[in-house]
């Protein structure tokens, strides 16, 4: 199966029959401002052709190209609570109710469950739009229900993240699921599940702090920004330019954080060689097997 | 005396004290009387701004130059201390102190975020913001703590992990991850007390813990009422109503289920005695001990965690959402 057929299934499996984007639509890179058409956009996993700018895509897109073709997803019925009854600039509730109207979303992450050249795979993929993929009780608790699953499945779990950091409306609440989620993988990691994190742009803040940080396998999109800081406020601390690639990808491959970047092309390939190799039937030790 | 802007009540009347005490001195007329009845005033004055502080207040307090901090509670809670530094990777970070003290015949790892007294010793703690090196010293401590069967005791103070380049290089965020990680699992009981200042990822990588206290005048948040205002406001001059936005006193915090209690400090904050303040927190910790000794450590670990777990509120749906996104490229709008 061509990698094309598999990644159009993906995406009709995704949106059942809600609409398209329109064909001939066209996109210009953020990075080159060259002009493609959507059609070529997708038809190149939603890279730029001319420069290999990986563009920001939903949790849905990424179901779509790493899942065999159906997918399930979970955890759906998790919404926002306003329990500080937090207003900024606008109620929060209102900021939830918009944001969902316009994402189409319900929250930050959006889980599913399904088959990577059919070996079983749950998948916690954050969407920025939401809120700039802010880590609030809804993604914490997701995280948590999708560790429940595949401790209780013995299914490998991948987050792939994409967050501005905690959400700010849900203050302490927010911070605490850092806790919670790296007191969750602990389980995981004990019961010898593999859990990989896959960090796409951008990942900063609270979310790398604690769960993007914390997979057995730590990989990331090229050229995504990674950190826990924002370059803002480290450029504004320490009153100086920061070097070019700081806080890329490559960077953190260099500075010894992530074990590797993989292009979105070979994204679906490497998790499968991942799940090929973390398989239990084949790294349980020979002599351990034996004694079994 | 350093007085905040909402003790301008107090900082005239001591002003008139000294005044009289100066006529006392003098020796002409006996002002005895005079002084008593100020010092009552001034007493019931301080009562009286303590019992209604807002959330920013409080912040204040927390940040006030001479209020106690981590060595000063070190030293006054035990007769031995040995500091120990280092990560064993990189360096030694000021901003995280830690090492063997001994509370009346117990010995506990005690860690925690120091800020420097004066204007040399802030610079030298980097203001209480530690490094990944901070961290993993304090995980290095942890660690050594579990092997001796020794409890953990953290304080924490700091206005937030240090966001530098050499932060970044050395994975500021891999090391307060790793340690909320770590410290979900210790097999020995933690304890973590919010001292001054508990902001963000900074504060939570050495606040993991069976128990999670808070002083009474500090403040415990995702960020700081600052950095809140400057980016949901888009100003830096809405401080006071972040601080009351983001409910991050102890008082809110205990509400919400998200420590597990409050030690008071004397009224005029912890501050205006110390040593008592030092007494109730040595008090706090020998109970907590006290209480977690008395669990397996499986039975704390499997609590810890459960705790962390049940960490959360949001709404559960009955219908399922079947709303799916369409397809055109989420580029940031
Ligand atoms: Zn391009």
């Amino acid at each position: 199966m061509g990698w094309f057929r598999r990644l159009r299934e993906g995406i009709q499996t995704a949106t059942g029959n809600k609409k398209e984007a329109p064909e001939g639509l066209w996109y210009q890179c953020k990075a080159c401002k060259e002009t493609s058409t959507m059609k070529e956009l997708k038809e190149n996993f939603f890279k730029c052709p001319f420069c290999n700018y990986h563009v920001r895509i939903s949790s849905k897109e990424y179901f779509g190209l790493i899942f065999d073709g159906n997918y399930e997803t979970l955890f759906d019925n998790l919404r926002a609570r306003d329990v500080l009854q937090f207003t900024d600039l606008k109620p929060y509730p209102q900021r939830i109710e918009e944001t969902m109207k316009k994402t189409r979303l319900t929250e930050a992450m959006t889980v599913a469950k399904g088959k990577v050249n059919k070996r079983p795979l749950v998948i916690a993929a954050m969407d920025f739009n939401f809120i700039g993929g802010s880590m609030g009780a809804v993604v914490g608790e997701k995280i948590s229900l999708s560790i429940d699953h595949c401790l209780a499945h013995r299914i490998p779990l991948l987050i792939i993240s994409k967050s501005g950091g905690a959400r700010m409306m849900e203050a302490a609440f927010s911070l605490m699921q850092m806790a919670k989620t790296a007191a969750k993988l602990t389980l995981l990691a004990k019961a010898g599940i593999p859990y990989f994190s896959l960090l796409t742009d951008p990942t900063t803040g609270g979310g790398t702090a604690s769960y993007a940080m914390l997979g057995d396998i730590n990989f990331a999109e090229p050229q995504a920004l990674i950190g826990f800081a924002g370059p803002r406020v480290i450029r504004e601390t320490i009153k100086r330019d920061l070097p070019e690639d700081f806080q890329t990808s490559e960077f953190l491959v260099e500075h010894g954080f992530l074990d590797f970047v993989v292009d979105r092309k070979e994204l679906r390939e490497r998790i499968s060689d991942l799940l090929y190799l973390f398989d239990e039937k084949n790294r349980v030790l020979v002599a351990d097997a034996e004694n079994d | 005396m350093v007085f905040l802007d909402f003790e301008q009540p107090l900082e005239s009347l001591y002003e008139q004290l000294d005044k009289i005490r100066q006529v006392g001195e003098e020796g002409e007329i006996d002002v005895s009387v005079m002084i008593k009845e100020l010092e009552t005033k001034i007493k019931n004055k301080r009562k009286e701004l303590y019992n209604n502080l807002s959330g920013w207040q409080k912040v204040q307090i927390s940040r006030h130059p001479e209020r106690p901090y981590t060595l000063y509670y070190i030293r006054q809670m035990s007769r031995k201390f040995v500091e120990l530094h280092g990560d064993r990777y990189v360096k030694d970070d000021k901003a995280i102190v830690g090492g063997l003290a001994n509370l009346d015949g117990q010995t506990v790892m005690l860690i925690g975020h120091q800020k420097g007294v004066n204007t040399k010793m802030r610079q030298f703690r980097n203001f209480g913001m530690a490094n990944p090196d901070g961290y993993r010293k304090a995980l290095r401590l942890m660690k050594m703590a579990e092997r001796f069967q020794m409890p953990v005791v953290t304080l924490i103070d700091t206005p937030g992990a240090y966001p530098g380049l050499e932060a970044e290089e050395r994975g500021q965020a891999e090391a307060i991850a790793r340690n909320l990680f770590e410290m979900a699992q210790l097999r020995v009981p933690i304890i973590c007390i919010v001292i001054g200042e508990g902001a963000s990822g900074g504060a939570l990588g050495i606040g993991v813990g069976d128990r999670v206290y808070m002083l009474e005048y500090t403040w415990y948040s995702v960020i700081s009422p600052e950095s809140c205002s400057s980016i949901l406001w888009h100003s830096w001059d809405y401080k006071e109503q972040a601080a009351e936005a983001l409910k991050l006193t102890a008082d809110d915090m205990h509400a919400f289920g998200l420590i597990d209690g409050i030690i008071k400090e004397p009224v005029g904050g912890a501050h205006s005695n110390p040593e008592e303040m030092a007494k109730l927190l040595k008090r706090q910790i020998k109970k907590a001990i006290t209480e977690l000794s008395e669990m397996t450590p499986e039975d704390r670990i499997e609590a810890r965690i459960n705790k962390y777990a049940g960490m959360g509120v949001y709404d559960v749906v009955s219908e399922t959402a079947t709303d799916d996104n369409n397809n055109v490229p989420s580029d940031e709008k």
